[in-house]
């Protein structure tokens, strides 16, 4: 073989390699959603030092090609909860620096144990407390209270956690009641109250001095259809897992 | 051409060869003993891990002492072949062979059986300070299993006694992704905080709930494998106040890099009025009752206090509220009172 014919089947060789890579690589990326993910920006809705960050938990998704995969929604800032445009399929917000952070969550997910009771403890809220309330199609089922603990033990009562470990921050999420949640499961994502049960959790805590990313994630191994719970949402920024990020 | 009809030349008088082994081996003498003396006096106080504890302080010794090992044999090397390069180099001109060497001449048999022995002198002696410094130390901070071989010398009690020589027992659960420590001798007291007494026997028991990760307490000297329905123990002693870094050191998913935290050696004190704080707070929530009974592993596909096993649905446990296994299988769990 000639040099050049040597030379270009070289080059050629060389020039699928790269190809093939940056396909693995954009396709991975892509495919994990990391690249799609919006970012919902919470920072010009501060006020008095204070910002309200609403999200959602749901047990499934119907807007990506997971849909069996439980999911967490964040709501847009002062959107109305009612209406679906509102939610946004992301888990990645944005929080002004040394910020009273007032977080609404509607769990509209089922329960399940804690693999550790331990999380059932609330660790890292202002007063160390969660305020709790159970509903269906917008009915209250329950009286709000504060709460420390939710034993998800004694009763199944807990539908997720939202934790961020690096703030010390450690919240079981209520789940609705079985009996209801049976019947009256949310099937279409996001989640509007008018539609099903759902309970609504209220907690607040201060975001960091410093700017900076922060993640957060779930502690109850949801992953349906993976080895101990412990795969895909689990795994995925946009489902269970995310960041809070900290701007100055 | 005839070649010029003239007389030869004189022989060159014969240049003495110098006695290149002196030279090299008062050279490396020197270079050996200078650099060993730098690693002990310099180097071997900034070592890692440090010394807040026995264990980290036994690893920096081992390490500067192996480095005192390992000097003089990389300096004769290093040696040898910038001696070689600058003695040995080819002139210009110089076209001829290297002499033949012959192993079996008296200086060739000597150079054999000075490796020989040199060389498993050597490995004895890192095999039996290697050895001695593992057992003595009870592990090394190493996780020995559940059956330890080499025992910290404490007393194994129910209760912990600041100024006794009671062992602290701390268990250790790795979760993705994230640590928490039991304390079996404050009723079983769970906190993600690690607190440690100072001048005291730790006997950590590291376990999972999970997958595999790794309770590496880098400045405690301490680095065991967390896998789950094992019971891993390591020992320590703290002997300095301050804090120190736990990582997970194996890599166990998406947030592998963020499962660190820190800890604290306190006095003790301090850690018994934090110990008793922290069970005083978790009875009073009603967290402590709602634990597990301590155990050395965890089964979370059980509820202790239910005394069920859990079913599982497509991967995940107790999935949707249905509870239990066998006959009670796709029975919900009883309504919500938190």
């Amino acid at each position: 073989m000639s040099v050049a014919a040597r030379a270009v089947t070289l080059l050629v060789a060389f020039v699928a390699v790269a190809v093939g890579a940056a396909f693995v690589v954009i396709h991975y990326i892509v495919g994990t959603g990391a690249s799609t993910l919006t970012t919902v920006d919470y920072t010009s809705a501060a006020h008095n030092g204070q910002v309200n960050v609403v999200l959602q938990e749901d047990p499934q998704n119907t807007v990506t090609s997971k849909p069996d995969w439980v999911s967490y929604f964040v709501m847009k800032p002062g959107a109305n909860p009612a209406d679906a445009s509102s939610w946004v399929h992301t888990t990645l917000f944005k929080v002004p620096a040394n910020t009273r952070v007032n977080v609404t969550i509607y769990g509209f997910d089922g329960c399940t144990p804690l693999r550790n009771n331990y999380w059932s403890q609330v660790q890292g809220t202002q007063g160390g407390t969660v305020n709790v309330q159970q509903f269906l199609k917008g009915r209250a089922l329950t009286a709000a209270r504060n709460v420390s603990v939710i034993n998800s033990w004694a009763v199944c009562s807990v539908a997720h956690t939202f934790a961020i470990p690096s703030l010390g921050v450690f919240v079981p999420v209520l789940s609705p009641t079985i009996q209801v949640f049976d019947k009256y499961a949310c099937g279409t994502s996001p989640c509007v109250p008018s539609e099903g049960a759902y309970s609504i959790e209220k907690f607040s805590f201060m975001s960091p001095k410093t700017p900076g990313q922060i993640r957060w994630q779930c502690f109850i191994p949801c992953g349906g259809g993976f080895i101990d719970g412990n795969g895909g949402p689990m795994q995925t920024l946009g489902y269970m897992t995310g960041f809070m990020q900290v701007a100055a | 051409m005839a070649a010029p009809d003239s007389a030869p030349a004189p022989a060159a008088p014969e240049r003495s060869e110098p006695r290149h082994w002196l030279r090299l081996v008062a050279i490396w003498f020197v270079l050996a003993l200078v650099g060993d003396l730098l690693i002990w006096f310099a180097l071997y106080p900034h070592l890692p891990p440090g010394r807040m504890t026995d264990m980290a302080a036994g690893q920096q010794f081992d390490i500067a002492v192996l480095s005192i090992t390992a000097w003089p044999v990389m300096s004769f090397v290093l040696l040898y072949f910038v001696y070689a390069l600058v003695v040995w180099r080819r002139r210009p001109g110089d076209d001829e062979d290297g002499p033949p060497i012959h192993g079996n001449t008296r200086g060739g048999v000597a150079i054999q059986v000075g490796w020989i022995l040199g060389t498993a002198a050597i490995v004895l002696w890192v095999f039996a300070f290697g050895t001695y410094e593992l057992i003595v130390p009870a592990g090394a901070g190493g996780g020995e299993g559940p059956n330890p071989i080499w025992r910290l010398s404490g007393a194994i009690t129910t209760s912990w006694t600041p100024g006794s020589n009671d062992m602290l027992q701390v268990q250790v659960i790795g979760q993705q992704w994230w640590w928490t420590y039991r304390y079996p001798q404050f009723g079983g007291m769970e906190s993600t905080q690690l607190y440690l007494p100072n001048d005291t026997p730790i006997e950590f028991h590291v376990t999972s709930l999970d997958v595999i990760h790794s309770f590496w307490a880098y400045q405690l000297g301490v680095k065991a494998d967390a896998n789950p329905n094992v019971d891993n123990v390591a020992y320590t002693r703290p002997r300095q106040l301050g804090s120190f870094v736990v990582r997970c050191n194996e890599l166990c998913g998406i947030w592998h890099g963020a499962m660190f935290n820190y800890g604290k050696v306190v006095t003790q004190a301090q850690f018994l009025s934090w110990a008793n704080g922290v069970r005083a707070k978790e009875q009073a929530d009603g967290l402590l009752a709602a634990l597990p009974p301590y155990a050395l592993t965890y089964d979370p596909t059980v509820i202790p206090q239910l005394g069920k096993t859990l079913t599982v649905l497509a991967g995940i446990t107790g999935a949707n509220g249905y509870y239990y296994s066998g006959a009670q299988a796709g029975t919900p769990g009883p309504p919500v009172s938190p």
